[in-house]
């Protein structure tokens, strides 16, 4: 079964690989304490006030300072959590805008296929040199690129496990969702909402290429439509 | 007993003596209007649809295990269902579907809710029945029909509804892209019907702890199950009618031409998400609440002493209640909803976090120093609070909503529902059914058999659920068919395949516990009174309880975790107990400082 009882998160091949998974670290670690701090009391606690016989237990009904000790205690660790999360949430969601040398794609969800309009040569999406791939999501390394997500039918949701970025696509809505990728391979793009019988088989690769090779597929794919 | 308290006027205890109880057989058991005959209904029909949901999950879990070999039996379904025996999609996600449908709505909510809420509020604070007696046979009456006509699904063209239990429009609404139609709009129609069987419950429990009190039971003697029943019910009148209305949206959606969530005609999908969870969140609370609650009084019994914080307790049970309200983005995250809001939360959902902790703590405080005797509810109830506790903390993980990007959608999510669900609710209900079910049947239940099914329910529990943690983090999606079509599940089969079979063997264990059920309901030895040494009102009274449960208004003098005082002999002090030296006791016994 390999590494699967690991905590370790799958390598990623992203700039969001960067800024989301030290805070799961973070939170494993803090969780992780508090995991192990309830249940080794208990576990103590069990065994050492177990029933014994003539014992009796001692009449407490509460301690104040324990209440508010471990209320603020709390209170603080998860606020706190909250705040270091916000920041990467802002920036991966482009609450302060998507970086603007991204390249813009389309990307339309569809029973049960990913059809992606690339811009071209003139790196501009609504013009003629337009054209539409299904099933393969090909990007240029190292480059941001801002998708805009959307439907026809039911809701999809864009999942690159590698790119730790995942985005409903809702019919009737225009989702803007960016990334950029770090290294030069192949990757899978899945489905990650139900979204009918064929949900399970919802796939495309994506390719991450140099920009060299990346723009040698657009000048061949636009030359394979020029010649249809 | 037809007339009960109504408003303001006091009771009139019809009971008040030995009296032959000349109600026909069908007054009695069908249609009775009794909150014990109704309560031990639910527990039948939510104990039914308990097994009728684990054979669901076994059917997903073989599929996912072994993708792709023929299902045991497979071949005896109909070909719409298997093919040489394989589950198909179709089968799948109508399983899916069905399974969670079933075991929030018709199995853990009515558990919690009908069966618990209608046994234990009058018994513990001293009253007859509920205040509406024959509108709460009403409310039984409307989920059976509820539940056949969700059953009723998997027999028609198209099958069951098989758009998630969640039901996300326009995969919902259109039945072009599921290729189910009756089926879905029975899904929606048997939520209405049950949402009415809801009210009618919830506004009776709240009547009825506002008014039916005996004399000396104030707020703060009620016991936290009943603290808990009572706020649940408070969320169950106002999250319900949200449901149903969508679901009446829905439906005309589905059925008339309207277009709410279709945004062809301008509509908007978002919608049934935002009504879906505003009312989806405060439901999770309904499902763990009451069992938080039943292991509170379990624990304190269990370890001879007082609950530690009962105030604090009291507090973060309605502090959960109103937070409750405030967090239902959560599971719209990624949605496309506007990231501010993701923000807002973020922040509201984490805080959610604290009162959870809370009560962990003033559990561990209740044990501590105690003197604990560990009785087969007892070992459940310490089980509700070791495993809520992870369920707790891996919802730390999806709150922060930059690492929830990664884990929406995936079998992290599946992990923390069932470490919640089954390792906190399902728990608290083995706790709660073992612990009143000599009150119940007037007979105990086996406690060896009871400890053999406890010690493998917690070891195939973890070994079925713990991984999927792995899962999700490794990207692995929730509902899908066959993990094996992509390459990067690939690695995690061999994790697919043994939590499969753990899964069985979950499943099978429950057969133990369904033998010990109904062998000691016949054979079991005669239950005294208060086998358990407890201090509540029912307690008091023979097992089972006669109709109209107290001879005489009980009065009660004090809270229901007095153990081990040192002003008894005994380590308890039953609450109908005068205390020496007349009235009514401390109006409530404080928490003596540090
Ligand atoms: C400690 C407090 C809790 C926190 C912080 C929390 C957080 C969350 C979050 C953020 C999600 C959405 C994740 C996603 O879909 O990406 C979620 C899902 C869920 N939670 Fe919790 N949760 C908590 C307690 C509970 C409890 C007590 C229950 C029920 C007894 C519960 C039941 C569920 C269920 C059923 C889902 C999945 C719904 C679905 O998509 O099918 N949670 N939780
Ligand atoms: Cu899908
Ligand atoms: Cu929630």
């Amino acid at each position: 079964m390999g590494n699967f009882l690991s905590w370790m998160l799958p390598p990623g091949a992203s700039t969001f690989v960067g800024d989301i998974d030290w805070i799961y670290y973070l939170i494993l670690v803090v969780t992780g304490v508090a995991f192990f701090a309830v249940e080794i009391a208990l576990v103590v606690f069990l065994v050492k006030y177990r029933k014994r016989p003539g014992g009796k237990a001692t009449y407490v009904h509460g301690s104040t300072r324990a209440e508010i000790i471990w209320t603020s205690v709390t209170a603080v660790v998860v606020v706190v959590i909250g705040l270091l999360s916000a920041p990467a949430w802002d920036k991966i969601k482009g609450r302060e805008g998507v970086p603007p040398n991204a390249m813009p794609i389309g990307i339309a969800a569809k029973q049960f296929e990913w059809n992606i309009t690339y811009p071209g040569a003139d790196g501009k999406l609504g013009t003629t040199d337009d054209f539409t791939v299904r099933g393969q999501l090909h990007v240029p390394v190292d480059k941001p690129t801002v998708a805009t997500l959307t439907s026809v039918d039911a809701i999809h949701s864009f999942f690159v496990p590698s790119f730790r970025i995942k985005q409903d696509a809702v019919p009737g809505m225009h989702i803007r969702v960016w990334f950029q990728p770090t290294k030069v391979g192949e990757y899978e793009l899945g489905c990650a909402e139900l979204c009918g019988l064929g949900h399970y088989r919802m796939r495309a690769i994506v390719t991450v290429h140099t920009q060299e090779d990346y723009d040698r597929w657009v000048a061949q794919q636009a030359h394979a439509v020029a010649q249809r | 007993m037809a007339t009960t308290a109504t408003g303001t006027t006091p009771f009139t205890y019809d009971h008040g003596h030995e009296h032959v109880d000349d109600r026909s057989f069908i007054r009695k058991y069908i249609f009775s209007t009794d909150h014990k005959i109704i309560g031990i209904q639910f527990l039948i029909m939510s104990l039914t649809f308990l097994l009728l949901g684990g054979m669901l999950a076994m059917v997903m879990r073989w599929q996912l295990g072994f993708p792709g070999k023929p299902l045991p039996g497979g071949t005896l379904l109909p070909d719409t269902y298997t093919s040489g025996g394989v589950v198909l999609p179709e089968f799948y996600n109508s399983a899916v579907t069905m399974h969670g449908t079933f075991m929030v709505f018709f199995a853990i909510m009515p558990l919690l809710v009908g069966v618990f809420g209608n046994y234990l509020i009058p018994l513990k604070i001293g009253a007859p029945d509920m205040a509406f007696p024959r509108i709460n046979m009403a409310s039984f009456w409307t989920a059976v029909p509820a539940g056949l006509l969700m059953l009723a699904g998997f027999f028609v063209e198209g099958g069951s509804a098989a758009a998630g239990w969640t039901s996300y429009a326009p995969l919902s609404a259109r039945s072009d892209l599921t290729g189910v139609h009756l089926g879905q709009i029975f899904w929606c129609v048997s939520l209405i019907v049950l949402g009415l069987s809801s009210i009618m419950g919830s506004f009776n429990y709240i009547t009825t702890v506002i008014n039916l009190r005996a004399p000396g039971m104030n707020w703060f003697r009620l016991p936290l199950s009943i603290w808990a029943l009572f706020v649940t019910a408070c969320l169950v009148l106002l999250a319900i009618p949200v449901l149903s209305g969508a679901a009446i949206l829905l439906l005309f959606d589905q059925t008339i031409g309207t277009h709410f969530f279709d945004p062809q005609a301008g509509g908007q999908p978002l919608l049934w998400q935002h009504l879906f969870w505003f009312f989806g969140h405060p439901e999770v609370y309904i499902l763990i609440l009451p069992g938080m609650g039943m292991v509170s009084d379990i624990i304190a019994n269990g370890a001879r002493k007082p609950v530690f914080g009962y105030t604090s307790m009291v507090l973060a049970i309605i502090a959960i209640g109103f937070l409750g309200w405030g967090v239902w983005g959560h599971h719209m995250f990624q949605s496309g909803m506007n990231p501010t809001l993701g923000t807002t939360f973020m922040i509201s959902t984490l805080l959610i976090a604290v009162p959870s902790a809370i009560k962990t703590f003033n559990w561990l405080g209740t044990i501590w120093k105690g003197q604990i005797t560990f009785h087969v509810p007892m070992l459940h109830a310490l089980a509700f609070v070791s495993m809520f506790v992870i369920g707790g903390l891996s919802g730390v993980f999806m709150a922060a909503s930059p690492f929830d990007i990664y884990i929406h959608d995936t079998y992290f999510i599946v992990a923390h529902l069932h470490y919640v669900l089954f390792g906190g609710s399902l728990f608290a209900i083995f706790a709660a059914v073992t612990y009143w079910y000599p009150k119940m049947f007037g007979r105990m239940m086996n406690p060896t058999v009871g400890k053999v099914h406890f010690w493998l329910t917690l070891v195939f529990y973890n070994c079925t659920f713990f991984p999927m943690h792995q899962l999700g983090l490794h990207g692995h999606m929730r509902r899908i068919y066959d993990p094996t079509q992509y390459a990067f599940l690939k690695d995690l089969q061999p994790v697919n395949t043994f939590i499969s079979i753990s899964a069985f063997l979950l499943f099978a264990t429950q057969f133990i516990f369904a033998a010990n059920f109904i062998m000691s309901w016949f054979k079991g030895e005669k239950a005294p009174n208060n086998p358990w040494l407890d201090n509540g009102l029912e307690w008091t009274l023979p097992s089972p309880p006669p109709h109209g449960n107290f001879a005489t208004v009980p009065t009660v003098y004090r809270g229901p975790y007095e153990y081990s005082s040192p002003h008894s002999d005994q380590d308890y002090i039953p609450q109908n107990v005068p205390t020496p030296g007349g009235g009514y006791g401390a109006p409530h016994t404080q928490p003596a400082g540090d």
